[in-house]
């Protein structure tokens, strides 16, 4: 008995619950990211892949074409019911359909059905019945339909590259309308040579936008002349436009090879390509870019501004009482909601600098407004205010972390202050430096709810890097994956036919937080082999 | 303060007197002359103010927020805590070497070239001629002259130290403030450091501050015993050690105290 006790307390003693507790905690930790991480992977990996499309007899007799999403017991608990995505929602409204175990009278994969990725619409399975080329319509299999695909494609190929001159020649001509505002504004008289001048301008130029147009007109209905007959699971008929088919393949009759082949191509679209469907099918091309790029003009501003005021409190400023609020101030601004630096930006950049620059530089603009919009610079400014305590109370640390003797042999040897700091400390600190700056990073990318009032958009019109002068528009509306996940899984019309991609986009916002910080730790254990002590 | 020696002092300490942060007095008027190209020792019990005295010297106490100084102390006849005097160059002149070994993070040729960059220098040739020279009066030039360019932190603590003397010694200072440079290293390295301070008395004007007696009794030609921030006695090595005058010397160094 009395052995026992003393053995508990010294199992108490010793330390050995502390050990277990906190291996548990750190566990449980783990455990708890690895299967957030899981899911996403799982769901976002598998949104791809080619899966096999089922033919149903059910106990009405009516027949579905579907792929299978999932199985569950009914709410009772007697049955399993299946989820299928039967697609074709022009035809049936839903793209979803549960259908009870015990309806199904037969299934099958008959190696002949099609999917359809379409520009509108969503999918459509079904089996291809015939062509209509050139006004004659013959039967047709899928050789056929994808040779006439190829042939649409060339045409399509010539409408987007009008599109593009389209683009810019309406570029052009906002250009000019905005010059002749501005002279309009000066109150040069309209018959001043300048004004006449850019009349003419623009004359010619609508001259060429309405010769375009009427290109476009012709050339988009000769590639809508060519269309194709499918039959969906019943027998019903559709005639589908083959400029509308954005991509055909036949699931049941790939082989291995095949799918991954298909999978492939796919996320290389899922990385250049331009979203479709309001946003639920397609690319993420403009949403990474918007990504990449707001973090990057986020660390160009809040990296510089952190160190310095780091080096600042550290190096420079009586420690005082003074010093020792800002500290404190300075760590509890991380604990400001993140919405509250939203409506700071908005209220302080957008109103406030923003419209001081569009009275002061675009006044002919107004009311429209220039900077005085949400934008790429405000919200890169409003992340920067949000990270900047991150990378000073890093950099606070890294340099604190220098001992003495440093700074008093560099002193030693005749160096000034900033010499010190420039060739001993900054270097001896970037490692920690470097830490901040990838926290700051992390946090900015995943931050979306101050991007909503500050500049965020659904569909940006254009990138905020072209090839028109002066090519960076930092003032543009920018697309971000943050919020792209929000808008396609709580705000799309269709969320159930969205949610694979909510996924997808979720995996890739990880996946470019890891990628950008894993080049930032890279670059910080190279600065911490220079310049850290090995051994001693 | 017994013996004041007159051969050619280079650094003149009248009546200096220290206070730490909080008018805590460290040094009590200290009246001393460190003679030119000869190693001075200064010792005593911890905390009486040799460290202090010794950083008083090169104006490393300036760092020390809140600090006073009173008194003067000349070097080459300035005083260096007069208005005009320019902190840069004085320590440029006054070189140090610390307790603790305190190679920057840079190769080894540029920790020994540091103080000609930071002073402007910029030839090449002046470079690789330093190095070599600083080197070779600090010892280190046979363990290192093949791997200049690699990291000064991958050295043995005793080269380490022989290396904060090279950086030292490459400035061309008239002084080399010493403050208890061996008191991290193994008896090995010890002896090397010694050996080295030995060597270097012939170019420069040498004051090193110990904890050990026998080191002061090896290697310098002065010593001078301080307690409580007072100069106790000041005079030959030689005859301090063997005749203190003082009985405080007496006690301290026979080890009754301290």
């Amino acid at each position: 008995m009395s052995t026992t006790t003393k053995n508990m307390n010294k199992y108490w003693r010793i330390g050995e619950p502390m050990v277990w507790l906190s291996g548990a905690s750190l566990a449980i930790t783990l455990l708890t990211a690895i299967i957030l991480l899981a899911v996403i992977m799982i769901n976002g990996l598998g949104v791809f892949w080619p899966a096999e499309l089922q033919r149903l007899e059910l106990q009405d007799g009516n027949q579905v074409i579907g792929r299978l999403i999932k199985s569950e017991p009914t709410a009772d608990g007697s049955a399993l019911r299946r989820q299928y995505k039967i697609a074709n929602r022009d035809l049936y409204g839903l793209d979803f359909r549960w259908i009870d175990e015990d309806q199904i009278v037969s299934q099958e994969v008959p190696r002949n059905l099609l999917v359809l990725e379409r520009i509108e619409h969503g999918d459509f399975y079904g089996e291809l019945k015939s062509l209509n080329l050139n006004g004659t319509t013959r039967t047709a299999s899928l050789p056929d339909l994808t040779k006439a695909l190829i042939e649409v494609e060339t045409e399509i190929r010539g409408l987007r590259e009008l599109e593009g001159k389209l683009k810019d020649a309406s570029y052009l001509m906002e250009q000019l309308r905005l010059k002749k505002l501005k002279f309009d504004y000066k109150g040069v008289p309209a018959n001043d040579p300048k004004q006449v001048a850019l009349s003419q301008e623009k004359a010619i130029l609508d001259e060429e936008f309405g010769h375009l147009i009427d290109i476009q007109t012709r050339q988009n209905a000769r590639a809508r002349e060519d269309t194709a007959m499918f039959t969906d699971a019943s027998g019903r008929e559709k005639e589908i436009v083959l400029a509308d088919i954005f991509q055909v393949y036949a699931p049941n009759s790939m082989g291995l090879g095949d799918k991954i082949a298909f999978y492939s191509a796919k996320l290389l679209e899922l990385f250049v390509g331009q979203p479709r469907e309001s946003n639920t099918e397609g690319g993420l091309f403009p949403a990474i870019f918007g990504t990449v790029m707001l973090i990057f003009v986020m660390s160009l501003f809040s990296f510089p501004l952190g160190v310095i005021a780091a080096i600042y409190l550290r190096e420079y400023a009586k420690e005082g009482i003074v010093v020792r609020i800002v500290r404190i101030a300075v760590n509890n601004l991380a604990g400001i909601p993140s919405i509250v630096y939203g409506i700071f930006g908005l209220g302080f950049f957008v109103y406030g600098i923003g419209h001081s620059i569009d009275s002061f530089f675009f006044p002919e603009r107004l009311p429209t407004p220039t900077f005085g919009t949400g934008g790429l610079l405000w919200a890169s400014l409003t992340l920067a205010l949000l990270t900047v305590p991150v990378v000073i109370v890093s950099t606070e640390e890294a340099l604190g972390a220098i001992p003495r003797e440093m700074r008093e042999g560099s002193y030693a040897l005749g160096s000034t202050k900033f010499q010190t700091l420039v060739r001993i400390l900054l270097p001896m600190a970037s490692p920690g430096i470097m830490t901040g700056l990838i926290l700051a990073m992390a946090r900015a990318a995943g931050e979306v709810a101050p991007l909503m009032i500050t500049g965020v958009v659904k569909l940006a019109p254009a990138l905020p890097i072209d090839g028109n002068f002066p090519f960076f528009h930092l003032d543009r509306k920018f697309m971000h994956l943050g919020f792209h996940i929000y808008d396609i899984g709580f705000q799309s019309p269709n969320v159930e036919a969205a949610k694979p991609m909510v996924f997808v986009t979720t995996l890739l916002l990880v996946l470019i937080v890891l990628l950008m910080s894993s080049v930032a730790i890279r670059l910080r254990n190279k600065m911490k082999k220079r310049y850290t002590f090995g051994t001693f | 303060m017994t013996a004041v020696i007159n051969e050619n002092p280079i650094i003149q300490v009248n009546n200096l007197k220290f206070f730490y942060p909080g008018d805590a007095r460290a040094l009590h008027g200290i009246d001393l002359s460190f003679p030119e190209k000869n190693v001075t020792a200064l010792i005593g019990p911890s905390g009486c103010g040799k460290s202090t005295l010794l950083r008083c010297l090169n104006r490393m106490n300036d760092l020390i927020d809140g600090c006073r100084v009173e008194g003067e102390i000349t070097l080459e006849g300035e005083n260096i805590y007069g208005k005009n005097t320019d902190i840069i160059e004085l320590r440029r002149r006054v070189g140090m070497v610390f307790q603790k070994s305190n190679p920057f993070p840079k190769s080894i040729y540029e920790n020994v070239i540091y103080g000609l960059r930071i002073a402007g220098e910029k030839d090449k040739k002046l470079f690789d001629e330093r190095v070599e020279k600083s080197l070779k009066a600090a010892a280190l030039w046979d363990e290192v002259k093949d791997r200049l360019q690699e990291s000064a932190l991958g050295l043995s603590g005793g080269q380490m130290q022989r290396l904060c003397i090279a950086r030292a010694i490459a400035v061309n200072p008239k002084v080399i403030l010493m403050d208890e440079p061996c008191s991290a290293l193994d008896p090995k390295s010890t002896a090397r450091v010694e050996e080295t301070i030995k060597d270097l008395r012939d170019d420069f004007t040498i004051i090193i501050v110990t904890h050990n007696m026998q080191q002061a009794a090896r290697v310098s030609d002065h010593t001078a015993f301080l307690f409580e921030g007072n100069l106790i006695e000041y005079g030959l090595t030689d005859q301090l050690f063997v005749k203190p005058q003082v009985k405080q010397t007496e006690d301290y160094i026979t080890g009754r105290f301290g």
